[in-house]
């Protein structure tokens, strides 16, 4: 799992040789950006939108979390355990009497910090070493690709796990464990980029010119190695909430009472004869969001990249 | 080829020794040692009986040769004892619980295998028509919906709304179909979407052209002359599904109550039971490296196309 949405981004060796139809006005020579025309193909792919709006309500839910949810999510009521839904608790009760609704509001939370936040640790580790690897070449190379081919090796999840039970249970551990494991993939997509851009003869040009090694990586070289660097985010994100509900979910994720739906899958489902309204929601409401993240990104992988269809 | 497969194997040694060092030296900075005290906020215990502990588990030792001797047990495939049952031994846990995962995993990647398959050749004879339209949306779900949200939904629907299946156990094989259908959903997803690509370009290919303008009907175009050229790709997932399969085993053992190595290692986790969380994640380690080199060296087998 930890490894099948990559597999959703690379087709097999020589599928770009598919004919691709293109739509004339979106060539035609007027000056339109390679962004402008992304985000038009994006606009256009309606199971796409569909995903990103989504995305966004999940986004506002978790900002306003405060403000929606109709009690706290610490609130028990001890007179009135596992309770089915009903008007005053529209998805039940769990076992120490709390608002299941609410806790689910307060679960987007932690979905999107991690989503979002990890992403950020993970492409401020990788693109750098990607980028410093491929640039420099030679020995610091050779030494940084044996050492991705060693992390790769390791299966995510299972570093994530061993990593997690050094560290303990919590979000800010959750957030290092994602952060230590995860930049390989985009270390190694920044590196091949960087290796075929460096040669090439604007980057030549531009050290004609006096550039340094700084101003060409990040003025030069970097912007034209985005394009894999933002598919691989997207597809990040979906990854790191799975990452964080697996971890809740065997019960070295987020520490208890802040909920996750990780967490309340793995809690519920020990119940589920009995209580099944308790597992059911929040797997739902994960189910939703790695679907619409999924879309989402396809569809950004397609408007970036229409060859690969 | 002889030189590949040589320089392949060397570079299995330090992969797999940088592989234990990682775990020993996480293992090693997680708190908590044997030296403390079992209950928590007791005095420490006496320096003697600290020395006396720290000697027995050799803790006394500089930390290259404590990791030396960890290498040296490890080949020998013996972890210690189970720090959560004492009196048994790592070894005799994975021995009993091994075969229980290695059975439910066989089972399956055989049905991610036939499944995918199937899906995908359907999905690119009838491409963007109904057929394509199911198997692309089910292995959308397969990949991006983790496995143990589709467990909860499976047990929902074939347990109580259709009650065809116990929600867990593992002593008739009715206990197994729906581990298996859970735990095969993500790899048959992965499946199915390689093949359809991979199909979709080999159909397009002037040897299938060629197959049709002599005459051929469908059946053995798309079975003796697309099929065969469109799976060489596919024998690449091969290395990442047996990671798909090994790690989310241990969600779907949890899940289904299978007395297996997955289920053991999550209880070891939530136990802190570190000789078996090193031996767990060690062996897999191994295992996938293993399986990732075979992978490789398959595919050089197959495509005459490409040469070392």
């Amino acid at each position: 799992m930890a490894l099948s949405t990559r597999a959703l981004g690379t087709d097999p060796p020589g599928a770009s040789t598919v004919p691709v139809v293109v739509d004339p006005t979106t060539t035609s020579a007027r000056g339109t950006s390679l962004w402008r025309d992304a985000v038009r193909r994006l606009v256009r792919n309606r199971l796409a939108m569909a995903g990103g709006i989504v995305i966004v309500v999940l986004v506002l839910i978790a900002v306003f979390a405060d403000v929606l949810a109709p009690l706290p999510y610490t609130k028990t009521n001890f007179g009135r355990l596992n309770e089915s839904p009903s008007r005053q608790y529209p998805l039940g009760t769990d076992a120490l009497g709390r608002d299941v609704f609410s806790r689910m509001i307060y679960g987007a939370r932690v979905s999107m910090l991690v989503g979002l936040g990890a992403q950020l640790i993970v492409v401020a580790i990788g693109v750098p070493i990607g980028a410093l690897s491929g640039y420099m070449g030679g020995r610091t190379d050779l030494f940084l690709t044996r050492f991705i081919d060693v992390m790769y090796a390791f299966p995510r999840l299972l570093f994530v796990i061993l990593v997690m039970s050094m560290l303990g249970a919590g979000l800010m551990n959750i957030f290092i464990a994602i952060g230590l494991t995860g930049w390989v993939g985009i270390a190694r997509q920044t590196r091949a980029q960087v290796l075929a851009l460096k040669e090439k003869e604007f980057v030549d040009a531009a050290r004609g010119l006096g550039a340094g090694f700084t101003r060409l990586l990040t003025r030069h070289i970097l912007p034209n190695a985005l394009t894999p660097i933002v598919v691989a985010v997207t597809f990040g994100i979906p990854e790191a909430i799975f990452t964080e509900a697996a971890l809740s979910f065997i019960g070295v994720g987020i520490n208890p009472p802040t909920p996750s739906w990780g967490q309340m899958v793995g809690e519920g489902q020990q119940f589920i004869r009995s209580y099944w309204h308790l597992c059911v929601f929040p797997a739902i409401a994960i189910a939703i969001t790695m679907l619409s993240f999924t879309f989402f990104g396809d569809g950004v992988r397609d408007a970036l990249d229409p060859k690969m269809k | 080829m002889f030189q590949y497969v040589a320089a392949r194997l060397l570079w299995l040694v330090p992969t797999i020794l940088a592989m234990a060092l990682v775990t020993f030296l996480v293992m090693h900075a997680t708190p908590g040692s044997p030296l403390d005290p079992i209950a928590e906020g007791a005095n420490p215990l006496p320096p003697e009986a600290q020395k006396k502990l720290a000697e027995y588990y050799g803790l006394d030792k500089p930390l290259y040769q404590q990791f030396a001797i960890f290498v040296g047990k490890a080949v020998r495939g013996d972890f210690g004892f189970s720090f959560v049952y004492k009196t048994r031994t790592v070894a005799e846990i994975l021995r009993e619980t091994f075969p229980i995962s290695l059975f439910l995993g066989s089972m399956a990647l055989a049905l991610a295998v036939a499944g995918g398959l199937t899906l995908g050749i359907l999905a690119a004879v009838h491409q963007n028509r109904g057929w394509d339209y199911v198997s692309v949306s089910l292995a959308t779900v397969g990949v991006a919906v983790p496995n143990f949200v589709l467990a909860v939904f499976l047990i929902i629907l074939f347990s109580f709304v259709i009650p065809l299946f116990p929600t867990g156990g593992w002593d008739s094989p009715r206990d197994w179909v729906l581990p298996t259908i859970t735990l095969a959903m993500a790899p048959m997803g992965i499946i199915a979407r390689f093949t359809r690509a991979s199909m979709l370009e080999v159909i397009r290919a002037d040897f299938t052209l060629t197959a049709r303008a002599k005459g051929l009907s469908e059946g053995p175009v798309i079975f003796k002359h697309a099929l065969k050229n469109a799976l060489i790709p596919v024998v690449t997932l091969l290395g990442p599904l047996f990671a798909a399969v090994g790690t989310g085993s241990f969600f779907v053992e949890s899940i289904f109550r299978v007395p297996g190595m997955g289920r053991f290692f999550v209880l070891s986790m939530t136990g802190r039971d570190y000789p078996m969380i090193m031996a767990v994640v060690l062996s897999y380690g191994v295992f996938l490296a293993v399986m990732n080199l075979l992978v490789d060296l398959a595919y050089g087998a197959l495509d005459p196309r490409i040469r070392y």
